[in-house]
Formats: structure tokens, C-alpha cells, sequence
């Protein structure tokens, strides 16, 4: 199945074109050379040079000690435990953890401390006495929330990577066994009275194509250790921390509701995004969908959720917006009880719902994350992962009453200073989304989205993995942005942000930023990069010349010959046979292969669900490669290769 | 008063006859049909978990709790109307369904939906599944399969890297240390865990219907059920069943033994002596020495428990209820009750009377 041309031109026009292009290579490799190579940023503060490589602490959690007297900080990216007085704020002591730490939780008794690293695949457990780590234990794919029960016999963590959440002996770290939980397993939280612990997810759990996203929180009961409820999140995408009041009757969610059925040029209209609040428990009766949203600004990216001790205020970090929005509690019930509810059960639409208990915006720094309270609930402190400080809010006047700096250089590089534009709303129109609103943490949102420059309801397009990108250009599923600079600048301002453009620096770290972003370890590759058995005979099938019969499969119709390379892209358009009715072109960019088991659904419009069915429903005339030939078990094998690129 | 001396009478001699017979179980059927709730009457599984028992039914799975069915249907995600095998994963309490269109999970109302198209499973038809750990174990009409449920990998076990000639598998009973499967066909197949070594166990009579050698092997190679409880492998197949200790086999024909029919659908065993065998004439039951039919007549339809000692004599015992339909599919256990999945409906079991072997083993414990 021959899909390219060769031209074989052989004269001096041929020659003297291959100079023109070698020259206008050049001219346009340094053109883009600012962008891709920038020179080590300036320091805001004194111009110094920075190395490029420098680690931040970014703070991502805290937690304060159960006696009140210890503020602990989860560091992610220098892959520490800052311990703090809680009172002075005298930083105490720094526990390094394991590689990329994402959640963190004390034992009931509080004399242990439980660190998940998430891109290791250990539980870190560090003694509160000792401020040491004192055993690291296994545990799923990407362990992201962890909890502890109250009888001290049990340890749960919320896996991302395997959707699921273990369940380990708190005295051995010995998995027990796993519970089904939502797609993107990550925020853990355990009921006041210890028998419910509620699992919630970043990316949506699978469903039919262009439908609505549907999440869920899934509740485990403590004591028996299985999943007895499932809350429905309808048109969720995207759900974060949870939050109770502290007699159990007010449970709250922070979440996205993306517009992806939509044409995103209607974000002047109505939005891409809702950013809401689903409060369930016995204040409000069935879950109900509240908006964090204003008329004019938008409160893009909800994180962390903390209801007061009192119950009076409820909390909720704002990473896109760099702020903290406080809602009065009672004037929020007050609201789902007096206005009839909507038959879906949602206010989100309603962009005039959040005056009637939003009370104020706190700003504080860089990308706002997690957040907890005093003991006492007068003091919230707030985790800016991209400042590298913890706000600490007095909420009885809500301002920022003080400010922890961490240990990390104050000095931005151009790294950081990118990783803010891609986590910062204020681009776009009325601060609705930034990158991060669809790249959730820098990877992707397991959604299909309908980009307006394409026309409407044409050219409808899956969002892609956004990890190890350097040299995986041209980008956009047709190929149209030749480099990162275009992929986020003109094409971002105009198109998504409706708003302001970036100057050329913000512009360059951005790109800098984003070409940066690593790959996450592959958890179906072996230690040593062996292969097992139905991986290396996947790998023989995804190399092979000739089918099953003994024809020779055409080069162009192997796998190899597409994918291509260490990242599995010969970087070239093909059309390999899955066009549907809405697309301009068949004409597609060959998508990288990196952690390809990761990013369903699949195909250039999220058309096929799983990787079988790329093979199974969507190549009926062998166009996307050979397959047809294969056995059921031989196309297993293919997929186990596969999943180890 | 005539008919009080009748009864009483009757009673009577029941209760001689009884005396005269091996004491056996003695259940009250209640049964379930669409008059009561269930989506159909044709029950191809039953599964019991506490107090919740599921129905797979040729339209749909019910689930029976706090006196109440409710149905899960292709709209909540099932993969296929007809539920044919259902297991339970203890750890989790996620319920698994083979369906005539796939395999499906059922974990706390979220149904996820494995097909040949979606995923690695082999076939659509999936007639039998069984939960070990990690993994789950399939049944399908083209070949076995496991599914490993920390790293997604899909496992295919077909007649290019097993002894199986037939590739339709009917059956699978998975624990930590064997693996078995009924081939249609083919036997008896042997997962070795340990050794990841496959084993086959044959009629030695081969195709033909005769039993020349009744106890030295497999009573047959058209296998439709497999159950491995305590060491102790217990196969069901159209012409008779097996038990197997690891070194002797004993067969079970309908000639011989109380068994009432050789044609089996499914069996199920309780312990290394005890086992229930679902036929299409009855439910039997068989204590390690003795039998019990339990059905309705098959000539007038009225209920029916018969007895059969060791000697071989059969005696009747009057009941008043008997499972729904004497084509049974499928049974479980729900402590002293028992469930079946009959073609015209699901039957309770509810215990009246204990056997001898029940009671000597309670007192043993």
C-alpha cells in the first residue's frame, strides 16, 4: 500500500534546490534558535545568568501536625518534605523523598508520615519523631493521594497511571490487593468519622465518542476495603481535591467542566470551561454542581478544597487565576435550597450563580495548589508551587497575613518562568484557560476537542501527550505548525486566548518550557529495557517485511516506516486510511509513540477507545499498517510492544 | 377428615422411607421468574456474594438485595444481554460476567466492558470466568485468556502454545496453584502456576461413546465444567463426570451412579467429597457416598427429591417445592442455602433439614 511519492529529481535545478532548502533551513534554525536554545534566563531580580537545569522546591501539598505544632510542605520538584514550625514558621528540617512526590498524609496516631513518589512507584514512610525516612515501600503506577485509617491497619493510595487505588498493610506495606477507581486515580480523602475514604480522577472514565466526559468519586468503605458507591460526575473532566465539613454533612469537589462538544472559538460566548464545585452529603441532599466562575473572570483550575472547622468558609485554590476564593458557606446552601434546581443538577451554566456566596479573591502566589488549616482554623496555608512559598491566609480578615519562603532560588529561569505562562489563565479572555486547563499537570485530558480554525464542527482532534516533544515536530494533527514557537504563539493567541499576545520572551520561555517537559518513566518496559516474551514478539511484528503469507509488506505499510525513531515519529503526514466525514484531509502528522498506553482514546479525532481498536475497527483495508493478517494473540503481542515505547 | 388420615398416612411412610434412606439435605424452593422480578427465565448463572445474589439471565443481570431485583442491562454498559458464567472477586466484591458479547466487570454500579474489539480478549462468547488474585481467567469460544489486572496484559491460551486441540473452552476454575479448563472436545487442560507447564487430561477411550475403561481417566473429551476445590478436581461433561485426586479418577454415569442424567451443564464442588451436578434432568447432590435428585417429576411435573444409597437403592421423599425447572445451568452457595440457575427460572434453596454427611462434618469442626 504505496502512500508516498518519491520525487527523483536529478539535475542542477534538483542540486541548486537542495542548496535553496539547506539555506533556508539554516536561516530558519536560527530564526527559531532563541525560542528552542534560549540563552540562560535573566534573573528578574539582578540579571544574573541561571543554569538552565536549576531545581525549584515547587511546593505542591501541606500539611499541618495533628497537635497543630508542624507545618509539613510536599516539595515536588526538589523531591523534599520541608518541615516548618508551625507557629514561626523556623523551618525545622528537609526530608528528601523519592523522585517526583505527589501526595502526602500522617498516620492517625501522626507518628508517621506517608509520602507517594510518583514517578518511582514507592510510598515513602517517614517517622514524625525522627523526621526520617524509615521504610520506602511499593506500590501501583504513579501513586499519587494517600490516606491512612484510623485503626492504623491500612494505608490507601490512589494510583493515576493504573486507575485504581491500593490497598497496603500499614505495618508491612504489603499490598493486599487494588480497587477499581475513576480514570487518572489521584486525590484521596477520608470521611470526619473515618469509615468512607473518597477517591477522585483527572482524566474522564472511558465513554462513546463525542458524548459528555463522565467522572466519578468513588467511595470505599474503610473497614471492609471495597467500593461500595460510585458519586456520577456528568460532564466532569478533570476532579481534584475533596474537602468535608467537620460533621460529615458537606462534602465538596474542585473540577472542570470542559466544553470540548463545542467549537472552541465560543469562548466569548460561554466558555470552554466551567469551573465548579459539585457539593454532595446530607446539607445539600443529591450532588449538585456549583460555579466558581464569575461574570468577567473565571476561576480557572480548582485544586484544593478546605471547609472550616466552623464551617463558616469554604476555601478553594485557583492554580490558573493565582488566587484562593472564599465562599460562605451558608450563604452557598442557601443557594442550592432557594433556587430550583436544574434538572442535571448543574448551576454551571449559570455565570451569575457564584455572587451569591463567592465573598472574596485572595491573591497569592504562582499556580496555588494545596491547601490546609490550623488547627484552629484561623490560619490557611497555601502551597504556590510555582512561587516556592506558602501563603499563610488569616481567615478571619481573608488577606494574606504572611508569607513562607521556601528554600528554592528566588531567581526565575527561563524554564520556570514558561512553566508559569503554561499554568497561568491570565492570557486568555476573561482568564478562562491557559495550557494546563487541557495538558492537566503537563500531559494531556483524555478529550477530543473541536478547534475552531479548522471550521466549525470540522477537523475534530484528540489531545496529544505533550511530554519529550523535541523532535517530534511538525505539530497539530495536520502538521501545520512547524515548531513550538508557532504551535503556542500565534496559533495560541489567536485562536484560544482571544485575548492578550505573549511577547517574544514569554513567548520563548514558553517554548523553552515546553520542549522541556519529560518523559514519565514507562511502566511496561522491564528494569534493564529486557523485553518479555509477547513484547519481543510484538516488537518482531512491528518490524517484519513480509506478512503472514510471505508477501512483502511495502515499506511504506510497516510500522517501522511511520514510526520511526526513538520516539516512534518519522515526523511526515500519511493518510492511513482513518479520514471520517468531518475532516478537511486525511493527511495526518505521525503522533509520537511515547507512553502511547497512557493517552486512549486514539486516533487523530479519539475515534478508537482503546489501542485494539486502531487494528480491529478503524484499518479494515490494512491502510494504517499490515494487520489483517494477525492472529488475535499476535495483535496482543503488538500492543505489548508497543506500550513499551 | 378422610384427607387428614390420607396425609397423615402418607406422612407416615415418607418418614419410614426416609428412616429406611440415607439422610440427605432437604430444601424449601422458592423460585424466581419475571412474575417476581427477574428480566428472564432463562438462567444461564448464578452467583451468590452475602447477601446479594446476581442472576445472569438471556436478558440481562439481576441482581437480587433487600428483597428487590435490579437489572443491569447493554444500556448501563454490560457487554451483552446473555450473562452465561459470572465470578466474584472476593478482595474487591467487583463481580465478573461472561456474556455471549464479551466480558464484563461489574465494580459498585461502573460496568466496564472488555470485547475482541476493544480489548485482548479472544472471543465475544465468553462461557466461563474465574477470579485468581491478580488475574482473570476466561473461558471464550475461540481459546482461554487471562487478563492481569495490575498491567493490563492480555494472555492468550489457544491451540498454538497448549495442548488444546478444540479451542472452545466451556469452562475454568482458577486457583493460586492450578488452573483448570473443560475443553469442548478436548478434555481437561492443566495450568501448572508455578511451573507455567501445561497439562491434558483425555477420555481413554477417545472419541467413542463407549466407557471400556471406566475409571482410568476422564469419562469423556466433550467437557462442559470444571471445578477444583481442595486438591480435588471435579470435571462435568454430556456424558457423564469425573472426579480426580491428583492419581485416581472416579467416573460417575447416570447407570451407575445418582447421577439422572449424564448430560451435565455444569459442577460444582463443595469439598473434596461432596459436589453438585447440574444436569438436564435435575439437580444432583452427592455426599461422597450417597445421592439426591432434586427436580420436578418429569413425568407429571410435581416436585421430586429422590435418595440413592451406596447399595444403589432409591428412595423417594415427599416434597412440596422443587427447583424451578429440571434443565439446571448453574448453583451456588449461600451458607446452608443453595441458589440455581434453571431454564425456567432461579430457584432458593432454602435448607430444611441437614444431611448425615453435613452434620458429621459440623461436628467435626
Amino acid at each position: 500500500m504505496r502512500r508516498l511519492s518519491w520525487s527523483r529529481g536529478d539535475n542542477g535545478w534538483g542540486v541548486a534546490a537542495a542548496l535553496l532548502a539547506v539555506a533556508g533551513a539554516l536561516l530558519f534554525g536560527l530564526a527559531l534558535w532563541p525560542a528552542l536554545n534560549p540563552p540562560a534566563h535573566a534573573d528578574e531580580d539582578d540579571n544574573a545568568v541561571l543554569p538552565r537545569d536549576i531545581k525549584y522546591d515547587s511546593p505542591l501539598e501541606v500539611v499541618v501536625s495533628h497537635d497543630g505544632a508542624r507545618l509539613y510542605v510536599l516539595c515536588q520538584q526538589s523531591e523534599t518534605v520541608r518541615v516548618f514550625d508551625a507557629a514561626s514558621y523556623a523551618p525545622i528540617k528537609t526530608i528528601p523523598v523519592g523522585r517526583v512526590p505527589r501526595g502526602m498524609a500522617l498516620s492517625a496516631s501522626g507518628d508517621r508520615l506517608y509520602v507517594t513518589n510518583s514517578w518511582e512507584d514507592t510510598l515513602s514512610v517517614i517517622d514524625t519523631q525522627t523526621l526520617a525516612v524509615v521504610a520506602t515501600w511499593n506500590v501501583g503506577a504513579e501513586p499519587s493521594g494517600v490516606v491512612a485509617d484510623r485503626a492504623g491497619e491500612r494505608i490507601f493510595v490512589a494510583n493515576r497511571i493504573s486507575n485504581d487505588v491500593a490497598v497496603l498493610d500499614a505495618h508491612t506495606g504489603v499490598e493486599e490487593k487494588r480497587l477499581l477507581a475513576g480514570r487518572g486515580a489521584s486525590y484521596l480523602t477520608m470521611s470526619p468519622d473515618g469509615s468512607r475514604i473518597y477517591c477522585t480522577h483527572v482524566y474522564p472514565n472511558p465513554s462513546p465518542h463525542r458524548t459528555e466526559p463522565e467522572s466519578e468519586i468513588t467511595v470505599i468503605d474503610t473497614n471492609r476495603a471495597v467500593v461500595i458507591d460510585r458519586i456520577p460526575l456528568h460532564s466532569i473532566a478533570g476532579v481534584f481535591h475533596l474537602a468535608f465539613s467537620a460533621d460529615g454533612r458537606l462534602g465538596a469537589v474542585a473540577e472542570y467542566h470542559p466544553k470540548n462538544l463545542v467549537p472552541l472559538a465560543h469562548l466569548e460566548h460561554s466558555g470552554a470551561f466551567a469551573y465548579t464545585l459539585t457539593l454532595f452529603g446530607e446539607d445539600v441532599g443529591k450532588p449538585v454542581e456549583v460555579p466558581l466562575d464569575e461574570m468577567e473572570q473565571y476561576a480557572s483550575q480548582p485544586f484544593g478544597v478546605a471547609i472550616a472547622p466552623d464551617k463558616s468558609r469554604l476555601y478553594v485554590t485557583i492554580g490558573g487565576s493565582e488566587c484562593v476564593i472564599a465562599i460562605d458557606v451558608q450563604r452557598l446552601l442557601h443557594f442550592v435550597h432557594a433556587r430550583p434546581r436544574p434538572e442535571d443538577g448543574s448551576y454551571a451554566r449559570d455565570l451569575s450563580a457564584s455572587a451569591n456566596y463567592v465573598t472574596t479573591r485572595i491573591p497569592v502566589g504562582h499556580n496555588p495548589r494545596g491547601v490546609s488549616f490550623s488547627r484552629d482554623g484561623r490560619r490557611l496555608f497555601v502551597a504556590n508551587r510555582l512561587e516556592d512559598t506558602i501563603s499563610v491566609i488569616d481567615t478571619r480578615t481573608n488577606r494574606v497575613a504572611a508569607t513562607i519562603p521556601l528554600t528554592g532560588p528566588h531567581a526565575i529561569s527561563a524554564r520556570r518562568s514558561g512553566e508559569r505562562t503554561f499554568y497561568s489563565a491570565r492570557f486568555s479572555f476573561q482568564g478562562q484557560i491557559s495550557c494546563s486547563s487541557c495538558h492537566i499537570d503537563s500531559t494531556f485530558d483524555g478529550l477530543t476537542w473541536d478547534l475552531e480554525p479548522d471550521g466549525f464542527g470540522r477537523d475534530i482532534v484528540d489531545n496529544r501527550l505533550i511530554e519529550d516533544l523535541r523532535g517530534t515536530e511538525p505539530y497539530k494533527w495536520n502538521g501545520g505548525n512547524p515548531n513550538i514557537p508557532t504551535e503556542c504563539g500565534p496559533r495560541t493567541e489567536k485562536y484560544f486566548w482571544r485575548s492578550e499576545n505573549y511577547n517574544d520572551l514569554t513567548l520563548a520561555d514558553l517554548s523553552f518550557y515546553v520542549l522541556q517537559i519529560p518523559s514519565r518513566p514507562n511502566r511496561w518496559k522491564l528494569p534493564g529495557y529486557e523485553l518479555t516474551e509477547a513484547q519481543r514478539r510484538g516488537k518482531a511484528i512491528f518490524e517484519r517485511e513480509v506478512d503472514k503469507f510471505g508477501k512483502p509488506i511495502p515499506f511504506t505499510n510497516r510500522c517501522v516506516f511511520c514510526h520511526s525513531e526513538k520516539k516512534g515519529t518519522n515526523q511526515r503526514s500519511f493518510d492511513v486510511g482513518t479520514r471520517k466525514l468531518t475532516d478537511n484531509s486525511g493527511l495526518l502528522d505521525t503522533p509520537q509513540l511515547l507512553n502511547i498506553a497512557l493517552t486512549a482514546p486514539y486516533l487523530h479525532d479519539g475515534s478508537a477507545r482503546t489501542l485494539e481498536e486502531i487494528w480491529t475497527v478503524f484499518n479494515p483495508e490494512d491502510k494504517h499498517g499490515r494487520t489483517n493478517d494477525l492472529t488475535k494473540d499476535e495483535l496482543n503481542d503488538l500492543i505489548e510492544y508497543l506500550r513499551t515505547r | 377428615m378422610k384427607k387428614i388420615v390420607t396425609i397423615a398416612l402418607f406422612l407416615a411412610a415418607s418418614g419410614l422411607a426416609l428412616a429406611a434412606a440415607p439422610r440427605m439435605p432437604l430444601y424449601r424452593f422458592e423460585n424466581f421468574t419475571t412474575a417476581n422480578g427477574l428480566p428472564d427465565n432463562h438462567v444461564y448463572s448464578v452467583l451468590v456474594d452475602g447477601d446479594r445474589i446476581w442472576a445472569g439471565t438471556e436478558n440481562g443481570l439481576a441482581l437480587y438485595e433487600n428483597h428487590q431485583w435490579k437489572t443491569y442491562t447493554t444500556k448501563d454498559g454490560l457487554a451483552h444481554r446473555a450473562v452465561l458464567s459470572l465470578a466474584l472477586d472476593k478482595r474487591t466484591g467487583d463481580v465478573w460476567a461472561g456474556t455471549m458479547g464479551g466480558l464484563s466487570r461489574v465494580s459498585a454500579g461502573l460496568i466496564v466492558s472488555y470485547t475482541q474489539l476493544n480489548s485482548g480478549l479472544s472471543n465475544d462468547v465468553v462461557y466461563g470466568v474465574s477470579v485468581e488474585g491478580e488475574n482473570v481467567w476466561v473461558a471464550t469460544a475461540a481459546g482461554a485468556c487471562r487478563l492481569d489486572l495490575h498491567t493490563g496484559q492480555w494472555s492468550l491460551y489457544n491451540e498454538r502454545n497448549t495442548p488444546m486441540v478444540e479451542i472452545w473452552v466451556y469452562g475454568v476454575s482458577a486457583t493460586t496453584s492450578k488452573v483448570y479448563f473443560a475443553v469442548w472436545g478436548s478434555g481437561i487442560l492443566e495450568y501448572d502456576q508455578k511451573t507455567g507447564r501445561w497439562d491434558k487430561y483425555e477420555d481413554p477411550d477417545g472419541e467413542t461413546e463407549m466407557v471400556l475403561f471406566k475409571d482410568q481417566g476422564l469419562i469423556h473429551e466433550i467437557t462442559t465444567s470444571v471445578s477444583y476445590v481442595d486438591n480435588i478436581l471435579w470435571a462435568a461433561t454430556y456424558f457423564g463426570d469425573s472426579r480426580y485426586d491428583g492419581r485416581y479418577w472416579h467416573n460417575f454415569l447416570a447407570k451407575d451412579s445418582g447421577l439422572p442424567s449424564n448430560f451435565t451443564n455444569a459442577i460444582k464442588g463443595v469439598d473434596a467429597k461432596r459436589a453438585w451436578f447440574c444436569t438436564d434432568k435435575g439437580l444432583a447432590y452427592y455426599d461422597g457416598v450417597n445421592w439426591a435428585v432434586y427436580r420436578p417429576s418429569l413425568k407429571d411435573g410435581k416436585p421430586e427429591m429422590t435418595v440413592r444409597d451406596a447399595q444403589g437403592k432409591i428412595t423417594p421423599v415427599a416434597v412440596t417445592t422443587a427447583p424451578a425447572h429440571n434443565y439446571i445451568l448453574g448453583i451456588d452457595f449461600s451458607g446452608s442455602d443453595i441458589w440455581v440457575a434453571t431454564a425456567r427460572g432461579l430457584s432458593h434453596g432454602i435448607l430444611q433439614q441437614q444431611g448425615n454427611s453435613e452434620m458429621n462434618k459440623e461436628k467435626s469442626r
